[in-house]
């Protein structure tokens, strides 16, 4: 186990330059209520980053901090720096963050209910200068990524299937032109087919158009398979990352999150051994 | 039964709802797209009717009167969004209702400030005559009121239905964390559907000025556009216009026949206060009006 730990530490980063780079943020809600305390991470241009961990270890709190959406929920970042492509973003509204090139794609879909999967797309060009015909023609790429949202194109976004509302909010970040998504729980609640399907065009997408993400999942065996990089949070810390070939293999990982021994044992804090990097301090 | 009497009620009554329903319009606006009871409405109505009639009065050309108040309730708009709104974000709605109960005061003394007190004639030039049809006599600025209402619900529906921006306010209105996470501002659409509830305002203003002269009583129209949100639903367009219609053609017939049969004489004001009767029905069984968003709930 040791040995494991040992070599993911001295991996080396992945190469390519950071691309969206998070650097020991700490976010506080209601301004009493510590959540991330200290957590950083990078996004390589062209790879899909995966933010593992359990229920309220941060996940969505950290995306929401790039996203900046944390406001609307009374949420503040207090501490440390958010860079895209070497730009401070931090002070962003979503909406300058999204003419930027990153949207996220909330936990839990949030599609506009009651207006039709085209309608719902189309809000996703918002920010977009481009003429109607560019629009038409982008339209068409999600179309043919989601072949369903096709079908079901003027049937109100509410009535549709999780699957498809998925799919619908995925689409609709798209239409912005993103350079990077944040994608947030894209399993949640979805049958295990339609979660394949789902991460299978997410890959396809990172190849094709070259869009980076970084995934907040909780289903880690999925979510290794698919992403290049992982990050597991614990607590609101990043208590361990590496190349998601490696995470996989790794045997506190396979215990905590894959579910793959009897072992009482349920997060890193009760490893003795582990030295935990302090990533926080640097 | 007289059925010519009848006939005539009811259309009088029908055309009368639709005035309500302009007031309502207003309302069901900035409802639907921030979920806030505006109750400065009827306080818009009479600032926007007022700061016309003034501008008339000094001898400024017609149109150009309309298009300075509109501008002038474009600028109330996006000051409301700035000053008020934008601070409350993310507040509960309780909060946001009682800021728009202090900003009703705010626009009725600053309307009686810049101007005056007064209660002003306004003439638009329809004749407030009947015109015989049939054997039924209508009302000729009821059916001017009526049309205008009818080209504004048209060109509001266009306007939500076919437009980037209505497709944002519709956005915003069903989910603001969504609208804002796909990168729609909130505060510009917040300054939109406030400039827009100006102009239906302004509209509404005019109309209810012509028929009860411009006075500080203009804002009481907005208690009268309850009854009617209550029966169409807060959220849809359509159903302010079927809910004043509804309510103006029930409140002159109940004054007519109810009063009448149960030995009253005509004119005691059953009108007054059966809309409000028949909202605390709607209450009980429909809740969410006629035409009010229902939650999609999947199974």
């Amino acid at each position: 186990m040791q040995n494991a730990m040992t070599q993911s530490e001295s991996a080396p980063k992945p190469e390519p330059a950071p691309f969206l780079s998070i650097n020991n943020i700490e976010v506080i809600y209601d301004h009493v209520i510590l959540v991330l305390k200290g957590v950083s991470l990078q996004v390589p241009k062209g790879r899909i980053v995966a933010l593992l961990g359990a229920n309220g270890a941060g996940k969505t709190t950290t995306l929401k901090a790039v996203s900046n959406l944390l406001g609307a929920e009374r949420g503040d970042v207090t501490k440390g720096s958010i860079e895209f492509c070497g730009r401070r973003i931090d002070q962003l509204n979503p909406s300058e963050l999204v003419k930027l090139g990153v949207v996220q794609v909330m936990e839990g879909r949030h599609c506009f209910g009651h207006l039709t999967v085209e309608e719902n797309l189309l809000t996703g060009a918002y920010t977009r200068k481009g003429g109607r015909a560019k629009i038409r023609q982008d339209l068409e790429m999600v179309y043919d990524y989601f072949p369903r949202l096709k079908q079901r194109c003027t049937s109100l976004a509410g009535y549709t299937s999780g699957g498809e509302q998925q799919m619908t909010a995925v689409g609709r970040a798209l239409m912005a032109r993103p350079q990077m998504i944040l994608l947030d729980e894209p399993s949640m609640g979805l049958a295990p087919q339609i979660v394949e399907e789902i991460f299978d065009i997410v890959k396809n997408l990172n190849v094709k158009e070259g869009v980076s993400f970084l995934l907040a999942e909780q289903n880690t065996n999925i979510a290794l398979r698919f992403a290049d990089y992982g990050y597991i949070l614990e607590n609101g810390r990043v208590v361990m990352d590496g190349e998601a070939k490696e995470l996989a293999a790794n045997e506190d990982v396979k215990e905590f999150y894959l579910g793959l021994s009897k072992g009482g044992r349920k997060s890193f804090k009760e490893v003795k051994h582990y030295r935990r990097r302090k990533r926080w301090l640097a | 039964m007289d059925w010519q009497f009848f006939l005539e009620v009811l259309i009088g009554g029908l055309l009368a709802g639709v005035m309500y329903s302009l007031v309502a319009l207003g309302f069901v606006l900035i409802y639907k797209a921030s979920g806030v009871f505006n109750f400065a409405q009827g306080g818009m109505v009479f600032f926007a009717a007022l700061t016309f009639v003034s501008l008339v009065e000094r001898g400024v050309n017609f149109w150009l009167a309309m298009v300075i108040t509109l501008a002038v309730m474009v600028v109330l708009g996006v000051l409301i969004e700035r000053i008020v709104l934008r601070p409350l974000v993310n507040q509960p709605q309780i909060t946001l209702f009682m800021a728009t109960i202090g900003l009703t005061f705010l626009i009725e003394g600053l309307a009686q400030g810049i101007w005056d007190a007064q209660v002003h004639g306004l003439d638009l030039g329809i004749p407030d005559v009947p015109v015989k049809v049939g054997a039924i006599n209508i009302s000729q600025f009821d059916l001017f009121a009526s049309a205008t209402a009818g080209i504004l619900v048209l060109a509001l529906a266009v306007f939500f239905q076919k437009t980037r921006i209505g497709r944002a306010l519709r956005a915003v209105a069903d989910d603001h964390q969504a609208a804002m996470s796909v990168g729609i501002p909130l505060n510009h659409i917040w300054a939109i559907v406030w400039a827009v509830a100006g102009f239906v305002g302004l509209v509404a203003g005019l109309l209810w000025g012509s028929r009860t002269g411009v006075q500080f009583a203009l804002t009481f129209t907005a208690l009268k556009a309850l009854p009617v949100l209550i029966l169409g639903g807060f959220t849809s367009v359509p159903g302010a216009i079927v809910g004043g219609l509804i309510i103006g053609a029930s409140e002159k017939l109940a004054e007519v026949y109810i009063g009448s049969s149960i030995g009253l004489n005509i004119g005691t004001g059953i009108e007054n206060w059966f809309p409000y009767m028949l909202a605390l029905l709607f209450l009980l069984i429909r809740p969410e009006g006629l035409f009010g968003e229902k939650r999609i709930e999947r199974v």
